[in-house]
């Protein structure tokens, strides 16, 4: 039987004030930004799944976990695995914003002698948890987490941010069997569920649907939000946090290359920076205006 | 002894490309793209041939076989470890897969499918490792696939093909799909210099003698052979040292005769590959020496540990595989068939630490001095 007296002991209500929430909304936003200039510098990297998924970074880094950026290896720490490695820039992003590192280093992405290595590399970056990017280790390992942390009583939590893509891949499935099993309520999996991979959308290249009842025959609390939407994020994640018979796997619904209109929806910018000068310029405009449906408050 | 003993320079029967080694001229082109073209050559000829990828279809090559035979190409997604056990069924039932990945994903992921369901049942698939070696640069040692040769040569029943340029991964991928039973294929992501032609000889377990020499013989395998060849050029004109360069593009089955000859002539042996050279090339190598005609031999390759993010061609300097890093083996060796002292440490993987440390800091700092000023307060 899990362990049910465990309470957070040092974890703060997730409600969410207007105040917080607008924000939230401005970081989410610069943070985007960073990212641009970021990828455009570093000349190689991920766009489309990274602008995808800032506002759920935000709200975990600003909002929903409870972490130490001064001190990375906090033990009452709530871990955050990031399976699918290659969208690693936002979290960069998000973990310079935090205070981890000095925001300067986000011009050093992917360069040599950069803590910011392609792919996360635990070894050389404190506060990223797991090394990953050769898909679906990931949940495998932040079940091995949550399990310890039951088994010892800790009071932290276990997030794993997950692609959708990297769902084809066995393991994921391997780790969702052992998780269901063993009733590991204090792991919430957030699926990046924005519809593209590599090579297509992934229902054209191994369709996943009807996911939430996959999810759900393998004995997964299975809530759905929309990912762009960092209230309906948070509300999701207290929901979650109430559940404490299952595992829970929130599908978060988000838009690939959100903020950038000419890269969303468009499985293309999976895999690739934009281009210095130009694309740069006009990946900026668009997200100061969020493709002209907000109006900008900063420079 | 035999007049080719004798022989120094490139070796004219090679039909080299004439620009050799004019850095202007000589075309730069991914192994990659002699893998894709090579697929389709094979997909006319043969109609049993099929591709099987793993959600990779354009950075593995494999767009210009799907679109020319989209029946016969089959999208995995991101399964490899089904993708090595799907191909073998497809094989039992008469069809040639060849099953596409990133080498650290295939075979990195799923070595234990290919082992059972094709290496122990002699299944007829063709496994393609691209992206390998250190070369795949700014992605990180994730998916820098160094381990790839040493994994896959202890396998019985296994057949190891590492080209060294874009001609000669077409000519091994139309081998592998002729050849009968289980085929692995190393290739690379970045250009890299198109240094042989069509006329070029390439027979599979057979060793071609790219350049004469008469001092010592450089073992390459890959894309690292042209190092070798630059190489042994420098050592030449500077130092009057002739390196015979050997492509060893076949590290199973390897040609033990070619390496004895070797051994038996120059009396040194120096391997180089982009891939760890614990239980790589140059365990084959070191193997095969210790077994029949023991002489010094110097290991140029990874070296027992991971590489990191950085510009391909940084990475593979700063882990010491470049030409200048294999004039140092040479030296060493040729101070050892000579019984003269050596240092403990061989002086190519001091020298490639050093440098390593000093690019560290000079290309990180550059880097944060070029950041723009909101990130500076």
């Amino acid at each position: 039987m899990p362990n049910l007296t465990i309470g957070p002991k040092v974890r703060k209500p997730l409600h969410l004030h207007d105040r917080e929430l607008k924000k939230l909304e401005l970081r989410a936003q610069a943070m985007r930004e960073d990212l641009i200039d970021m990828l455009v510098e570093a000349k190689s990297g991920h766009s489309a799944g990274p602008l995808g998924m800032a506002d759920i970074y935000t709200a975990l880094y600003f909002h929903i976990m409870t972490h130490d950026p001064k001190n990375p290896d906090w033990e009452l720490r709530d871990r955050l695995i990031l399976s699918c490695g290659h969208t690693v820039p936002i979290r960069y992003v998000a973990m310079a914003h935090a205070g981890y590192f000095p925001k300067k280093y986000m011009n050093t992405l992917r360069k040599f002698g950069s803590p910011l290595q392609g792919h996360p590399e635990k070894e050389w970056l404190p506060g990223l948890e797991t090394t990953s990017g050769p898909l679906g280790s990931g949940s495998s390992q932040a079940v091995g987490m949550a399990y310890t942390g039951l088994l010892d009583r800790k009071p932290w939590r276990v997030y794993c941010i997950m692609s959708d893509g990297e769902l084809a891949c066995g393991q994921t499935w391997e780790a969702m069997l052992f998780a269901g099993r063993n009733n590991l309520y204090n792991c919430t999996f957030i699926i990046d569920r924005n519809n593209i991979q590599i090579d297509g959308t992934t229902e054209e290249i191994m369709p996943l649907e009807p996911l939430t009842q996959k999810f759900e025959s393998f004995g997964m609390n299975v809530l759905h939000c929309a990912g762009n939407s960092i209230r309906d994020f948070v509300e999701t994640v207290e929901r979650a946090h109430a559940v404490t018979e299952k595992p829970t796997v929130i599908i978060a619904d988000t838009i690939p290359g959100y903020g950038v209109d000419f890269m969303e929806y468009d499985f293309s910018w999976h895999g690739k920076p934009p281009a210095p000068g130009d694309e740069r310029n006009k990946a900026m405009a668009s997200l100061r205006t969020l493709g002209g449906r907000i109006q900008s408050e900063h420079e | 002894m035999a007049k080719a003993n004798q022989q120094k320079g490139i070796n004219k029967e090679m039909f080299l490309a004439r620009d050799l080694f004019d850095d202007k001229k000589l075309k730069q082109v991914p192994t990659r793209n002699g893998y894709g073209e090579g697929l389709v050559d094979a997909g006319i000829a043969n109609k049993n041939i099929m591709v099987l990828c793993a959600d990779l279809t354009e950075s593995t090559r494999t767009q210009a076989f799907k679109d020319a035979f989209p029946e016969r190409f089959v999208q995995m997604g991101v399964s490899e470890q089904s993708l090595a056990s799907i191909a073998a069924g497809m094989a039992i039932s008469g069809k040639v897969p060849f099953i596409s990945s990133y080498a650290a994903f295939s075979p990195g992921r799923n070595w234990e499918q290919i082992r059972t369901t094709v290496a122990l049942q002699n299944s007829n698939v063709k496994i393609a490792g691209a992206h390998a070696g250190l070369s795949v640069g700014p992605d990180g040692a994730t998916h820098q696939m160094t381990e790839d040769i040493a994994i896959m040569r202890t396998m019985p029943n296994m057949t190891i093909c590492v080209p060294c340029d874009y001609q000669e991964t077409k000519k091994a991928t139309l081998t592998a799909a002729k050849f009968k039973g289980p085929f692995y294929l190393r290739f690379t992501r970045e250009k890299s210099p198109a240094f042989t032609t069509e006329a070029t000889p390439f027979k599979l377990g057979r060793a071609e003698t790219f350049r004469f020499g008469t001092d010592v013989t450089i073992f390459a395998a890959g894309p690292l052979l042209y190092e070798a060849l630059v190489a042994a050029e420098n050592l030449s004109k500077e130092h009057g040292i002739e390196a015979r360069v050997i492509n060893a593009h076949s590290i199973k089955p390897f040609d033990v005769k070619a390496l004895i000859t070797a051994a038996k002539e120059t009396g040194a042996i120096v391997t180089v590959e982009e891939a760890q050279v614990n239980g790589g090339l140059a365990g084959v190598v070191a193997e095969t020496l210790t077994l029949t005609t023991p002489v010094p031999m110097e290991r140029v390759g990874v070296q027992d540990r991971f590489g990191q993010s950085g510009d391909p061609r940084e990475v593979q300097e700063a882990l010491g595989v470049t030409a200048p890093f294999i004039a140092m083996a040479v030296a060493r060796v040729l101070d050892r068939k000579a019984g003269k002292p050596v240092s403990a440490i061989p002086m190519h993987v001091t020298a490639a630490f050093e440098l390593e440390t000093k690019m560290k800091k000079q290309i990180f700092e550059d880097a944060i001095k070029r950041a723009p000023k909101k990130w500076k307060r």
